[in-house]
């Protein structure tokens, strides 16, 4: 029983990361039919972001309250500036070309930024996997029994953030004008930008929040595993993507369902059968969803999605 | 939404394909990669190449009063560090034998070339070393996929060539001038479960293995069998994959069946953040593991989480044996750190070479061959060297206990 209840935790905290991660992606389809490729590796930037950031604070200031939302700021920052230039000189270009055109310079970004980040000249990390700094003091929140099941402050922490996201997008998305603007572009750009829609603009800040998200996934992924490597992003990216098409991509609490299922499938499948088969049951899942129901979980057939 | 799915399984495929090539080259050679990943890091206490070090003086070939030992090695690239180091070990060796006169009374000189720890250049390399410079013997690779190139060409010639430290066994069943003085892969697992049972005294181990990595898996083989033979209890086996960084399923899973310590034989990448995993979940047992640990970057990911575990090693400079206190010394004095296994290896090949060059009655490759082929109870700095049957080394290998930044020496086992 109690290894039952700790495959849960471990598995809600697996799902909450690629919940996350999994919002960005579903953001950027949501408007643009973009499948963002590059997501993933924007979050990998903004985990190196925030490692150093925590090293110029220095250790000991890391661990204050201030020096953490500090962390966090600047890598979501920096992350959304990047999405920014990302959509401005490789999607928008390609935005009256053929769909797939866009899909395969994503893929090629994921490419460039992951390997890139693997040279080890100047600012960039080299390949080595890293250490990720404890920025959080890990806390053991919930002990039971005689440690038979463990809950840890940065577990409910990230839990509580992602539900907390996902609640914002929400009311982002259908309370805000912007948000109106947002359903407007999804509906069809060109008639959006002859109804005075600054199209360009909407798009442009989608990606700088799905951008900010990623860095902010990526951090609390760091804090979790805290190994980090340049190729974290296209694992993680990967994994996000199946869960946002399992619960409808573009659907913002499907994403977070499709998540948060996916998680606890992986930790279940590897704490019950073997490590081999979690990524083939990941993927199993996702081709039977696209057969039974293509849209996804949550996913409508519908024009209006964001 | 009908026609999005068939773009999105061709984009699938895409992402699928993008990533199976970006894990093989990881994943193909165990050796390899693990060194390579080693060499990335950038530790492996890296020997800087201190002035006055080995620049292979040009000597006009098959100078009389010169014996040429050729050496092929990666002096750049991702495994730069382990060249070095073995540059420098076969340096050493040849200094002090030229030292004490020479063998025949002849000086020995050394013609390195860099393989830039590819497989093509460690061929051509041994091509030049054998057809222009006319090398007596080659000394080379680190990583065995290299190794593996180097012999073919070698044993075509017959040419004899020593490995320092290449532990795929496959390396010397390339022919019979193919020799290591290094222990192969399988080998640790034994010593593993021999400490385990005998030395620690435990009787429930579990298995977290990596089966992605063939080294792993062999050093997991053994050690199943062998800790089982000695009357120990495997509780259970779990596996991961190289570049997973979530490993408390498993964790959790292990935890339940109350082990003793648990055998990790992966690489230190992995292994850094397992322990912390484990000791987050409550599971304050050691781990166990080989030479894939031996990186400071173990230190670094593992934090004070990987205190206390145990991992099999080819040698500790912490030996207190006169013998290997003093190589240490003098490597330090030559090249500014403290010698790596790598160095010791290599300077142990160059030795056995320099030793079967002294043997044999005169230097065709034959002769050379033979002479070593005879190896017994050489005392090497990563322990004593007899070859078998099979050319490969039958030495003892070291535990070493991870400490606060740095390994302790604690025993030596003996095959």
């Amino acid at each position: 029983m109690s290894q039952l209840i700790q495959h849960l935790i471990n598995g809600l905290a697996t799902g909450t990361i690629y919940a996350l991660v999994a919002l960005g992606y579903t953001m950027v389809y949501g408007v643009l039919k973009l499948i963002n490729f590059a997501h993933g590796d924007v979050m990998m930037v903004g985990v190196y972001m925030g490692y150093a950031t925590a090293y110029t604070l220095g250790r000991q200031q890391q661990k204050t309250f201030l020096g953490v939302v500090a962390i966090f700021l600047v890598a979501m920052a920096g992350c959304a500036l990047m999405g920014f230039l990302i959509e401005r000189f490789a999607y928008r270009p390609l935005r009256e070309k053929p769909r797939l055109t866009a899909l395969i310079t994503a893929i090629g970004i994921s490419f460039a930024l992951s390997y890139g980040f693997q040279l080890d000249i100047g600012f960039l990390p080299g390949a080595a996997p890293r250490a990720f700094p404890e920025i959080i003091v890990p806390t053991e929140w919930l002990i039971l029994g005689d440690r038979d099941v463990v809950v840890w402050n940065w577990q409910v922490m990230s839990l509580l953030i992602a539900v907390g996201l996902m609640v914002g997008l929400q009311w982002l998305v259908f309370k805000t004008r912007f948000g109106r603007a947002m359903r407007a572009v999804s509906f069809d750009h060109r008639v959006a930008a002859l109804m005075g829609i600054p199209t360009d603009r909407v798009i442009a800040v989608t990606f700088m929040i799905g951008s900010g998200l990623a860095a902010g996934a990526g951090l609390l992924y760091a804090i979790k595993d805290t190994s980090v490597s340049p190729l974290m992003g296209l694992y993680v990216g990967l994994k996000a993507f199946v869960a946002a098409v399992i619960g409808g991509i573009g659907h913002v609490p499907g994403a977070v369902v499709g998540a948060l299922m996916l998680g606890l499938v992986e930790e279940f499948v590897v704490g019950y059968a073997a490590s081999t088969w979690r990524d083939a049951v990941a993927f199993g899942i996702l081709i039977i969803v696209l057969l039974v129901k293509p849209g996804g979980l949550f996913g409508r057939v519908a024009a209006e999605k964001v | 939404m009908r026609r999005f799915a068939p773009m999105l399984l061709a984009a699938l495929a895409m992402m699928v394909a993008g990533c199976e090539k970006k894990t093989q080259p990881t994943s193909t050679e165990t050796d390899t990669s693990k060194q390579a990943a080693q060499g990335q890091g950038g530790t492996a206490a890296p020997a800087t190449p201190a002035p006055g070090a080995p620049s292979a003086t040009p000597t006009p070939p098959g100078e009389a009063n010169t014996l040429l030992l050729g050496v092929a090695t990666s002096l750049t690239g991702g495994q730069a560090t382990f060249g070095i180091s073995t540059r420098n070990g076969i340096d050493m060796a040849i200094k002090e034998a030229n030292a004490a006169d020479g063998v025949k009374g002849k000086k020995l000189e050394m013609r390195v070339y860099d393989d830039q720890g590819k497989p093509e250049e460690a061929a051509q390399a041994v091509t030049r070393l054998i057809t222009q410079d006319k090398v007596v013997i080659i000394l080379g690779d680190v990583a065995s996929s290299n190794s593996l190139a180097m012999a073919e060409k070698a044993q075509a010639a017959g040419v004899p060539m020593i490995t320092p430290s290449s532990t795929n066994p496959s390396v010397t069943e390339k022919g019979d001038f193919i020799f290591r003085v290094c222990f192969i892969d399988p080998f640790q697992g034994f010593v593993m479960a021999k400490f385990a049972r005998e030395n620690l005294k435990f009787s429930k181990v579990a298995v977290l293995q990596d089966n992605k990595s063939a080294y792993s898996i062999g050093l997991t083989d053994v050690f199943t069998r062998k800790f089982t033979e000695m009357g120990g209890k495997i509780t259970g086996t779990e596996s991961y994959s190289q570049g997973d960084t979530d490993y408390r399923a498993q964790l959790t899973a292990i935890k339940k069946t109350q082990p003793e310590a648990i055998y990790v034989p992966g690489y230190y990448s992995e292994v850094g953040v397992i322990a912390r995993q484990a000791r987050e979940l409550g599971l304050k047992v050691p781990l166990l593991g080989g030479d894939g640990w031996d990186s400071e970057k173990l230190y670094e990911l593992g934090g004070t989480a990987i205190q206390g575990s145990y991992f099999s090693n080819h040698y500790s400079p912490d030996n207190p044996e006169a013998r290997i206190q003093k190589f240490v010394a003098d490597y330090k004095a030559a090249y500014g750190s403290v010698p790596d296994a790598l160095a010791a290896l290599a300077y142990d090949a160059a030795k056995v070479a320099i030793d079967a060059l002294k043997k044999a009655p005169d230097t065709s490759g034959k002769a050379i061959r033979d002479a070593i082929a005879q190896t017994k109870d050489f005392p090497g700095i990563a322990g004593a060297i007899t070859l078998d049957e099979k050319r490969n080394a039958v030495k003892p290998a070291v535990v070493l206990k991870v400490g606060d930044g740095k390994t302790e020496y604690v025993t030596t086992v003996s095959p």
